[in-house]
């Protein structure tokens, strides 16, 4: 059994270890534990704030800190940041360009018992409607920990979307290679291509190792930054199998889907594109894993989902 | 402060509110009403008491002005041109495409705007942050935050506020344009929220009321802020939206209408008649 680690959880270390570099300070509000950004600040108390439960505020102060070189993370739940704060962040933090990181924690379905409330499933469609906004959702520990540092490295506005699952470990093999911007091919396949993100990247190299017994090959990417696209990836992963399912733990619309559907279709390889996600519902409270399969966003729903894709190609 | 600087700064308050009425005659748009209550204040912060430097618009060790009240680009590039940020000559492109002297204030393509704001309640916070961050510095300069009485119903000014006492920033001085006049009538009929003092007592202020339209008030409150230790100080300037201009003193229609030509004459020739009195004064 691989390793296993929430996202953010290799997120609190990551964003300590980072904390060795004066300039970055750490904001939340009234959730370090959960965002796990305490981690920073008990390392480094007098460059973490604790706002209170006041997000807007949390985001106008970051804004305020960075315009003095501060690199500030600002963090609370997906729904708190992107969903409460989203003429914050695009007035007060993109607009003006300011180096500001923003950080939802708990982001999807997988949240579990909480509810449809905190199940942020619109954030990356929130966040990437914003000119210049960059939006990064790491599968695994180890990729957040890369996201970490490539964000922090990046001057500008970014978005990082984290979930509060264990996930395993799937980006420790070699030749891995976190750069922003850049889709990762983690399987090769040559009869549909599956783009993934987040805790579908698991899901869909699941259901690629099923498919290929059946003797369908496919490819698998995982799309980790979701703004900018990378459409190269993208309309060669068109181009070269033909046809194309996206997943992700969000609505199909506004998120990985339709930044997928949207490269493709004004390229010179307009193929289908299935989008599997959440179809356009709230979640509700329950288990995660059986939220996962409610909602079908499981390695077997995929598989069905990319049966039906390369049966529809055949055509 | 000595009489003769008190009216050198009135007559500059007097030359922002004609230099704002020109930018908007010729951009055809623009707020005069929450832009003419602040001409006194910005003359004293602008040229009497920040910590500035035309030349070094980003000089680390500057006090920083937040004009969380956005809208009041006819009161602040007017202020910034006239103190030699950028030439008087380009307040001409202001509102129009291309120029970049944006309707609300943008700090990214004008020299000493510290912040670009526009959207209500939300500079205040940034201007917190900014004084938050010279307390980590450990940076001397002081943060300003101009704020409007109708902005003051945003809930975020008072998560700011919250934040601000509870973290002992008294390298902050917010001033309130109190001129009780919003967009669509008075801050009574629209709001009534009552008096703000209270209100910022109450989150742990410390709060100077004065006449906005007195330079002395202003920079004696300005001074007083900075020996207050251990709190934020709100500065609640109680002022008219409009002042200098009959027709539009304490009037919410002009918040943000464009006068006709026949009006702007007459606007032009009120001020100019304040102003050759003031200069009379002056000697």
């Amino acid at each position: 059994m691989a390793e296993k680690i929430a996202t953010r959880h290799a997120y609190g270390q990551a964003l300590a270890e980072l904390g060795a570099q004066t300039s970055i300070v750490a904001l939340d509000a009234d959730v370090s534990t959960c965002t796990m950004s305490c981690d920073f600040g008990k390392q480094y108390p007098g460059r973490f704030v604790n706002v209170g439960i006041a997000e807007a505020n949390m985001v106008g102060i970051a804004a305020g800190l960075s315009t003095l070189g501060y690199i500030p993370f600002v963090h609370s739940f997906a729904m708190f940041t992107a969903g409460r704060c989203f003429e914050q962040i695009r007035n007060t933090l993109a607009y003006p360009n300011l180096n500001v990181k923003v950080v939802g924690t708990h982001a999807g379905l997988s949240v579990g018992e909480d509810g449809a409330t905190h199940q942020c499933l619109e954030d990356i469609g929130i966040m990437r409607t914003i000119p210049g906004m960059t939006i990064v959702h790491p599968c695994d520990g180890n990729e957040t920990r890369a996201a970490v540092k490539a964000i922090a490295e990046y001057k500008g506005p970014c978005y990082l979307r984290l979930g509060r699952a264990a996930l395993e470990i799937v980006t420790d093999k070699k030749g891995y290679e976190f750069r922003l911007g850049k889709a990762v091919l983690m399987k090769e396949g040559k009869d549909v291509t599956i783009i993934a993100v987040g805790m579908l990247v698991q899901a869909a190299l699941k259901a690629a190792a099923t498919l290929e017994k059946e003797g369908i090959s496919v490819r698998v990417l995982n799309m980790h930054t979701i703004k900018p696209l990378d459409t190269e990836a993208v309309v060669t992963a068109a181009k070269e199998t033909g046809v194309l399912v996206t997943a992700e733990e969000h609505n199909i619309i506004g998120g990985l889907g339709s930044a997928v559907a949207e490269a493709v279709t004004s390229s010179p390889y307009p193929v289908a594109v299935y989008r599997v996600g959440s179809q356009d519902t709230f979640g509700q409270s329950g288990n995660a894993d059986a939220l996962m399969e409610f909602y079908g966003l499981t390695d077997s729903f995929l598989s069905e989902v990319v049966r039906t894709a390369v049966n529809n190609k055949a055509k | 402060m000595d009489s003769e600087r008190t009216s050198e700064l009135q007559l500059i308050a007097q030359d922002l509110r004609i230099l704002g009425l020109e930018m908007v005659r010729e951009a055809k748009s623009g707020h005069i009403g929450g832009a003419f209550s602040l001409s006194e204040i910005m003359a004293t912060l602008y040229f009497e008491k920040m910590n500035i430097d035309p030349g070094r618009p980003d000089w680390e060790d500057r006090d920083r002005l937040v004009m969380s009240k956005g809208h009041a680009t006819v009161a602040l590039y007017p202020t910034l041109a006239k103190r030699g940020f950028f030439p008087i000559d380009r307040l001409k492109q202001f509102r129009k495409i291309g120029g970049h002297l944006s309707g609300h204030a943008e700090m990214n393509y004008v020299a000493g705007v510290d912040m670009s704001t526009g959207s209500l309640g939300q500079g205040f916070s940034v201007a917190v942050g900014m004084a938050l961050g010279a307390k980590m510095a450990h940076k001397k300069f002081r943060v300003f935050a101009i704020l409007g009485d109708g902005e003051i119903q945003e809930g975020q000014i008072w998560e700011a506020a919250m934040f601000a006492a509870a973290a002992s920033l008294d390298n902050l001085v917010a001033i309130l344009d109190y001129n009780k006049v919003q967009l669509d009538g008075t801050v009574a009929e629209v709001q009534n929220s009552g008096p703000p003092q209270d209100k910022f007592a109450g989150f742990g202020f410390n709060v100077i009321t004065i006449d906005g339209h007195s330079i002395q008030e202003i920079a004696d409150a300005i001074d007083a802020a900075a020996i207050c230790i251990g709190k934020p100080t709100i500065i609640i300037a109680n002022t008219v939206k409009g002042k200098g201009v009959s027709f539009m003193e304490g009037k919410s229609a002009w918040h943000g209408k464009t006068p006709s030509d026949e009006l702007f004459d007459l606007a032009f020739a009120e001020l100019k008649e304040q102003r050759t009195k003031l200069e009379a004064i002056h000697g």
